[in-house]
């Protein structure tokens, strides 16, 4: 136990840039797939896109409320629809088209947001999603997905194609290195296992999965503590099933979010445990409630303990709490 | 249908109208009364679409934007046969379908809507998946005049005119009154002709009350090819019922029993 399944991938890509080479993929056969666009071709890495399928793309101009709206009724003719717009500005500007033309009528379209949590560093909280996890979890009918890795950015953009539901997915800049070979299993709502221990469970989501594996690694090879590591790329539907498996074992539990320590993946874990009757020892970590400290998405991950050395930290009081 | 079965319709949209707002003990009276002739000339004269057709990719859309004045969308789909009449007597009753709001759990309604400045955005969206398709169906959305200061609606209007949506028409209900007062008090939109001439549109104006000039506009679009089109409506809140017209208290209110038998007795005559 305890074996570290992570592999060094120097290919490793963006998800964006993942998001947008299997859009072109799927676009080059599916003529219903469309990308729809707040000026944000270049900063969604569609130009390649743009370029090869003029008629599948369509510019909205910067007016996120229009772009979701109108999303929305292309989506209600049978259009694949891909809605492309910074996740601070899609969960928050277009809140309200979201919840009403696509999640309240079931118009099937994908929110995809892009450079989501602190990926645009210092350009600061107007330019961070740190809410979107907490706005979007209460309106119904929404799938929420925050991939990991190159594999499940892939795997989502796919799923997503043929789900005839909202979504919204997430996606951050940075280059993602694969989290395992061995479990290449990918479904909306599903967790992923990609590091199994029975002392420490580490839950977490998107970009925050990769440090929490690389702790999850320190924590073994300088304490000899096996820590469960899993990729929660579905806030909701949450993998329950998953959760009271893993919390059976009675050991701590810590979660991982690139979002508020508010109404997030956190929170999510930490109501469906109490409420099952889990006591496991309990913890979140995430931005806290705080404007963030001005860096770059690295040093702001850092900053609150977001990296290797900080969750493997706090894996270590928990267990020792 | 002729001008004369038109306005037998009208009559009969407006009793029941009221019919169920009274049996509902709720509803936006005003601004149904208001919008009921513009929604009966498109059922009865211009949209291509029925109950069989409710599905097909080619049938005209209309979206209502101002949704809160769904018991003229109800009675005039009743009235079509999307569902039965008797429906309408569970309007806004305990686990009914019928909402107080266009909701796509009613068949022939074609999005949810009930928050203001939504509709233009939806048609925007359904017009551009025509154009894509090379289809023919046409796009309708029915606005207030009281929900045009959500910016919404002007990101979309503008949308509009770059794509040269010309398969699309919004039709303003121009009643001139809104909840607090009127319009032209709480944020004036006027000129609206001059406004959305400006952002692209080929405008028309006509009484929302006139059967034959409706259908006649009706008939006319698009006013310029390339070009989106919008009908100002102008129309009166409370149409039709003497102690209702222009009377803000009407927005939502409901007639009591005295009320409701006269309405009825000035529907009749």
């Amino acid at each position: 136990m305890g074996e570290i399944s992570t592999v060094v991938d120097k290919k490793a890509q963006a998800n964006l840039d993942v998001f947008s080479t299997t859009l072109q993929e799927l676009a080059a056969t599916d003529k219903q797939i469309l990308a729809v666009t707040s000026d944000s071709r270049g900063s969604g890495k569609l130009v390649p896109f743009g370029q090869k399928y003029p008629a599948q793309i369509i510019e909205i101009g910067i007016a996120e409320q229009n772009l979701v709206g109108v999303a929305a009724g292309l989506a209600s003719t049978g259009k694949k629809v891909f809605a492309v717009s910074p996740a601070c500005f899609l969960t928050a500007r277009s809140f309200e088209q979201i919840k009403t033309d696509v999640a309240y009528s079931d118009n099937p379209v994908k929110l995809i947001g892009i450079s989501a949590g602190v990926s645009y560093g210092a350009l600061g909280s107007t330019h961070h999603s740190l809410h979107d996890f907490a706005a979007l979890r209460a309106v119904h009918n929404l799938i929420i997905v925050a991939p990991a890795d190159n594999f499940e950015a892939e795997q989502a953009i796919r799923l997503a194609a043929e789900t005839e539901h909202p979504i919204y997915i997430r996606f951050g800049k940075k280059p993602m290195p694969l989290l395992s070979e061995e479990n290449q299993e990918f479904a909306f709502g599903k967790g992923r296992i990609v590091n199994e221990g029975d002392d420490l469970v580490l839950v977490a989501t998107g970009e925050t999965v990769y440090p929490a594996l690389q702790a999850a690694r320190q924590l073994d090879a300088l304490h000899g503590i096996h820590a469960t590591v899993i990729s929660m790329h579905t806030i909701k539907p949450l993998d329950y099933d998953l959760l009271a498996t893993v919390a059976a074992k009675g050991c701590p539990i810590l979660t991982v979010e690139e979002h508020s320590v508010f109404g997030g993946l956190g929170e999510a874990c930490a109501s469906f445990l109490l409420m099952n009757g889990f006591r496991n020892r309990f913890n979140i970590m995430g931005i806290p409630d705080e404007y963030t400290v001005t860096g770059s998405q690295v040093e702001i991950f850092n900053h609150y303990g977001l990296s290797e050395s900080g969750i493997a930290e706090e894996g270590l009081k928990l267990i020792n709490a | 249908m002729t001008v004369n079965e038109l306005a037998k319709k009208s009559v009969l949209y407006r009793r029941n109208i009221l019919k169920y707002i009274v049996g509902a003990n709720a509803g936006h009276t005003g601004g149904s009364l208001s919008c009921i002739d513009i929604l009966n000339v498109l059922y009865n004269n211009v949209l291509n679409v029925t109950p069989e057709t409710a599905k097909s990719p080619t049938r005209d859309r209309y979206i209502q934007s101002k949704g809160h004045t769904v018991e003229a969308l109800y009675v005039v789909l009743a009235d079509k046969g999307f569902f039965p009449q008797s429906d309408l007597e569970t309007l806004c009753k305990y686990k009914s379908h019928y909402i107080g709001h266009p909701t796509r759990k009613v068949a022939g309604v074609e999005q949810n809507t009930g928050s203001l400045g939504h509709g233009m955005s939806l048609s925007v969206g359904t017009a551009i998946s025509a154009k894509l398709d090379g289809l023919t169906y046409r796009v309708f959305t029915l606005l207030g005049d009281g929900e045009l200061p959500e910016g919404s609606n002007w990101e979309a209007a503008l949308l509009a005119s770059h794509y040269k949506l010309d398969n699309l028409c919004a039709i303003v209900d121009k009643n001139t009154l809104q909840i607090s007062g009127p319009t032209a008090d709480v944020c004036s939109t006027d000129p609206l002709d001059k406004k959305f001439e400006a952002f692209g549109w080929s405008v028309r104006q006509v009484d929302g009350h006139d059967f034959q000039a409706l259908t006649d506009a009706f008939k006319a679009l698009p006013f310029e090819p390339g070009k989106p089109s919008l009908i100002i409506a102008n129309t009166i809140k409370g149409k039709g019922i003497s102690y209702m017209e222009n009377q803000l208290k009407w927005h939502h209110g409901v007639p009591n029993k005295e009320q409701y038998e006269q309405a009825l007795a000035e529907l009749s005559e």
